[in-house]
């Protein structure tokens, strides 16, 4: 017998192999069930989480929460926000059910609700009255919620502002007002652009959770869109053309001299050394600008809202949330936690505990009225406070829109197709290719990930 | 003849083991992506899943995203190959010589390779070729040149140069033990008959070479097709570096499209079974020619 | 030095030819021309690493500035720092990896390439063909079925898994390396010693082990590099428990404030062990790299 038939004949059962794994995989990813009991033994409770300094707070004061709770201990697994986001999908999609709590951002949630993934925690929190569930920023609690059902709690939420150098502008002898139009913003950007300091630093890093977290702001105050309530697809209409080429004119003139590499990271250290005059970014930023032992500009910054060109505002809204996956075999104790992470008493325990700068900002309402934060928040945290509760989630640009958010649009084919004409944009960045045809791509892709809805 | 049976018997058994990890760990997974890649599958809407024939290749085939990715992976690899033996030749010469250091020049011209190519991505995007504090826009100041905007201008130029710094001390440490082989009398032979040193090299050295270059070639271009390391780390596939590798990653983990990324793997397999036929023929040929096939 | 080119011995010796006094020293000119230029171009291949290793040393005030800081005020804090942020179990989740799957590749791979080089197999070609053939197979194109399937034995973040996985990743260059190998073993040693009667065990580890175990340390060395600076699949299919060093590094670019001299010096600790082990083993990397090819 030659070696080659030996090798088909070993095959055959390799192969079958493989189809008895595949069907045992599907069968896992249908499944994936708890058969919680909900005994009163100890229960060690798993947190994924994404490695930012609240998170990290949350995970030195988490022994309180043990202390009071003698039978549950937490685990905490802090990951990179894109490794979380990739682990806990994969765990989740797959029905893995590694984790009993899980740290996600507003846009997975109401997809991830709709997947039937994640556990309805309107009862438990509506319940209780000290919790006070109507305290949570209203923005915030919308883009989480699904037919009025909350499937996450906000740990802490953002919106984006314009945020400036008050030393650079006023040398300049330029003055914002709270309500800057983007004309204006683009104008004092070009003004005070040199070659030590960049006009304004803006996002051009690849991603849909970067470059098109503004670029869809932008889009949508220029009365563009990615979808309409119908789900056809406005990428290469003129408006989304417009607010484009606006942003891409402005970075090429006034901002980052190598856009594709610049992300908010970037542009906080180019802010803080100050190194640009002007930023529009996320509003937890202010508190990185403002203190005063890793920035060199603390107390010299002014913000703004969000500069506007047809819309009344255009901050974007993000939070970062924490839910309990359907397949955790602690269910009770997960969210007991939950409740607990999210309190009107745990924001009192950080301020005490760590210093009131590292509240949970644009969570709970009350937040902004404590005297200790407001103070050592002050710069920052009444107009935080004012562009949170003034943006539109279900309405942020002049298009109705069949979902909610602002800077994303909550399918699952978005994060792809968001990458992926971002991607295409940094060949516009760098001159490679024109605008128009990388927008007709953009259509296209967005087209068939409309039909897919 | 029975002894020769027995013989033939236990080298089976020898080879058995190793044979049968490498189809399990191999061809399972392979078999697999078949399957999945007549599925609609995406991650995140488990209700929707179903059996589409070849609906997912018609998608792959008629985005031009394939051919787009498989000319990047010939560009990337394509350059990286050439002028890393390239390079790798000018060292081996240099190296060659008996000169003061020469050990511990050599030691330090390996480094490069060994370095974690996870690691040496992440050095080159932050610490040389950041446009502020970067290295080499310091460097170019230094002789009067504008900074580049490497990420933005030239995002496949700087995983090309990253690879080729990697790739180069391969080249050099082969193209070095050949240059080492070769017979010295022949060379002193050639200087005696009045040759220069140049003509010495192209009439006498390079073709020696040759088969030395081709291993080169054949062995970076295996390692190099699967680039995927600095494509991740330092550019995110845009401006002509979405390698294939980085292709198939971002369908599977980003656009979590599991029959359609299985469809691009499928699609990668063919191509990279035709392109590994070619190679294996010469590879063996080399293999050959070095007499250890016929022993 | 005696090479073995061509199937035939050479010997060789360098000796100093004699020339006319004049052209002696224009000679010694352009020679020390010539040392100057290789070890110029040497130090700008190295630098990289120097500058990562002096980044290491600085505060983080500065690493990242303009001009460069070249007298920095030396400090092992970062060092410190990245051990702080956990790095430990990462490195002995590398360790294990890299060790673990070395030593299982070679265990399947020798003898394996001993049925395929000394013992009669017919036809050779097939199984060695098959072997170097998933080498070509972009890892990225099965990777989803692979995550699946070790989703469904519950291997995800496993480092015995991921162990298992390199093995397969490795296993065709061993073989192929330790074939080189064992073809060079004199066919006589082995004929005499089964003339004696020598049973299997004997001829393998009395007899040829002993021969080719330079090859063996270069294979590996060569698979222990590879698993070592694996980042694909670690980054895939890890997430805490069995994280290894490569995928880790990314984390210490950190969005709040300078971090260059904590990559650096978690970059400079990631490939300390492979660079120091293939400075020392110089000889049988080059072997190893050129997969046994050159002797």
């Amino acid at each position: 017998m030659t070696l080659r038939t030996r090798m088909r004949r070993a095959t055959v059962p390799a192969v079958l192999a493989a189809g008895a794994l595949v069907v045992a995989g599907c069968s896992g990813a249908g499944g994936g069930g708890g058969t919680s009991d909900g005994g009163d033994g100890p229960v060690e409770l798993t947190l994924a989480t994404v490695n930012n300094p609240q998170m990290k707070d949350m995970e030195e004061l988490k022994g309180e929460f043990e202390e009071a709770h003698p039978d549950i201990t937490v685990n905490f697994v802090q990951m990179e926000e894109n490794d979380l986001r990739d682990a806990v999908t994969k765990d989740i999609a797959t029905g893995g059910g590694q984790y009993d709590i899980v740290t996600i951002g507003s846009y997975e949630v109401p997809i991830w609700a709709q997947n039937e993934w994640l556990t309805d925690l309107t009862e438990p929190l509506t319940s209780d009255a000290e919790y006070d569930v109507d305290d949570l920023f209203a923005p915030v609690k919308d883009v989480v919620s699904v037919d009025d059902s909350l499937y996450a709690v906000p740990f802490y939420g953002e919106s984006s502002m314009l945020m400036y150098n008050k030393e650079i502008l006023d040398e300049a002898g330029i003055t914002l007002s709270d309500h800057p139009t983007w004309d204006e913003v683009a104008d004092a950007a070009r003004e005070v652009n040199s070659d030590d300091v960049t006009g304004i630093c803006l996002r051009g890093k690849p991603g849909w959770g970067e470059l098109f977290a503004p670029l869809t702001t932008v889009v949508q105050t220029f009365g563009g869109t990615w979808f309409d309530a119908d789900w056809n697809a406005h990428v290469d209409d003129p408006e989304f053309n417009e607010a484009v080429q606006f942003y891409v004119d402005l970075v090429k003139d006034a901002g980052p001299a190598d856009p594709v590499s610049t992300g908010f990271t970037e542009c906080l250290n180019t802010m803080t050394q100050g190194k640009a005059a002007m930023w529009v970014d996320a509003t937890v930023a202010a508190g990185m600008l403002e203190d005063p032992e890793a920035s060199e500009v603390a107390g010299k910054m002014g913000y703004a809202h969000a500069p506007v060109k047809e819309t009344e505002e255009s901050g974007w809204l993000w939070s970062w949330n924490l839910a309990v996956p359907e397949t955790t075999q602690n269910k009770d104790a997960a969210i007991e936690f939950v409740k607990w992470a999210t309190s009107k008493e745990y924001h009192q325990l950080v301020g005490e505990e760590l210093g009131w700068t590292r509240v949970p900002p644009g969570a709970r309402q009350s937040t902004y009225e404590i005297p200790e934060y407001v103070e050592a928040a002050e710069s920052f945290a009444p107009i935080t406070q004012d562009i949170m509760l003034s943006v539109n989630p279900t309405q942020p640009g002049l298009y109705e829109q069949s979902w909610t958010g602002i800077q994303y649009v909550t399918i699952p084919e978005f994060q792809d197709l968001g990458n992926q004409v971002s991607q295409d944009l940094s060949d516009v960045f760098a001159g490679r290719s024109e605008l128009g045809p990388v927008l007709e791509r953009g259509q296209q892709l967005a087209q068939e990930a409309g039909d897919a809805q | 003849m029975t002894a020769g049976r027995r013989s033939l018997a236990i080298s089976r058994a020898l080879l058995w083991p190793a044979l049968i990890v490498a189809i399990l760990l191999t061809q399972i997974p392979l078999v697999a992506t078949l399957y999945y890649s007549f599925q609609e599958w995406n991650l995140l809407r488990p209700g929707q899943r179903g059996f589409v024939g070849f609906d997912n290749y018609a998608k792959v085939l008629s985005n031009g995203s394939f051919l787009s990715s498989l000319g990047n992976t010939v560009l990337v690899t394509g350059s990286a190959v050439v002028g890393a033996t390239l390079l790798g030749l000018l060292f081996a010469v240099l190296l060659d010589r008996k000169f003061v250091g020469q050990s511990v020049a050599r030691t330090l011209m390996i480094t490069p390779f060994l370095v974690m190519p996870a690691a040496a991505a992440l050095i080159w995007k932050w610490s040389i070729l950041d446009f502020t504090y970067g290295m080499a826009n310091w460097g170019l100041s230094l002789v009067g040149l504008p900074p580049v905007a490497w990420n933005t201008e030239l995002p496949a130029a700087t995983v090309i140069m990253v690879l080729i710094w990697q790739y180069t001390p391969f080249a050099m440490l082969i193209l070095l033990a050949g240059l080492q082989s070769q017979p010295r009398e022949v060379l002193e032979a050639a200087g005696v008959d009045g040759a220069g040193p140049f003509r010495t090299f192209t009439w006498i050295t390079l073709p020696h070479l040759r088969q030395y270059v081709e291993i080169t070639v054949l062995l970076a271009t295996i390692l190099l097709l699967q680039v995927f390391d600095p494509v991740a780390i330092m550019t995110n596939g845009t401006g002509g570096s979405k390698t294939l590798s980085y292709l198939l990653y971002e369908r599977a983990f980003i656009g979590l499209e599991v029959g359609e990324a299985a469809a691009y793997g499928v699609m990668t397999v063919i191509v990279t079974i035709i392109v590994a036929m070619v190679a294996l023929r010469t590879l063996f040929k080399v293999f050959s020619e070095e007499g250890l096939m016929n022993r | 030095m005696t090479t073995t080119t061509l199937g035939m011995p050479v010997t060789t010796t360098r000796k100093a030819p004699v020339r006319k006094p004049a052209r002696w020293a224009s000679r010694r000119v352009r020679g020390i021309a010539l040392t100057v230029v290789t070890w110029i171009a040497v130090l700008a291949f190295f630098f990289p690493v120097v500058w990562m290793v002096f980044t290491a040393f600085k505060p983080e005030s500065q690493a990242a500035t303009l001009p460069p800081t070249f007298a920095p005020d030396l400090t092992l804090d970062r060092f410190q720092a990245v051990f702080d942020r956990g790095m430990l179990p990462y490195l002995i989740n590398s360790a294990s990896a890299s060790l673990g799957s070395t030593l299982l590749v070679l265990a399947l791979a020798i003898p394996a390439a001993y049925a395929l080089s000394v013992r009669p197999v017919k036809n050779v070609r097939d199984p060695l063909f098959f072997l170097i053939s998933t080498k070509f197979m972009p890892v990225a194109a099965s990777i989803i079925p692979v995550y699946m399937l070790l989703q469904a034995v519950g291997g995800l973040d496993n480092i015995t898994w991921l162990t298992i996985l390199y093995v397969g990743v490795n296993l065709p260059i061993a073989v192929w390396m330790m074939r080189s190998f064992l073809a060079e073993v004199p066919r006589e040693i082995i004929e005499a010693a089964q003339i004696d009667g020598a049973g299997l065990r004997t001829e393998i580890f009395r007899v040829v082990l002993p021969i080719v175990l330079p090859g063996i340390a270069a294979a590996g060395l060569i698979c222990f590099i590879f698993a070592w600076n694996e980042f694909f699949l670690a980054n895939l299919l890890t997430t805490q428990v069995a994280r290894t060093t490569p995928p880790v590094l990314g984390s210490f670019v950190d969005g709040r404030g300078q971090f260059l001299s904590v990559l650096s010096a978690a970059s400079t600790i990631a490939i300390v062990p492979v660079v120091i082990a293939g400075w020392v083993a110089q000889k049988q990397l080059v072997r190893g790299l050129a997969m046994g090819a050159i002797k």
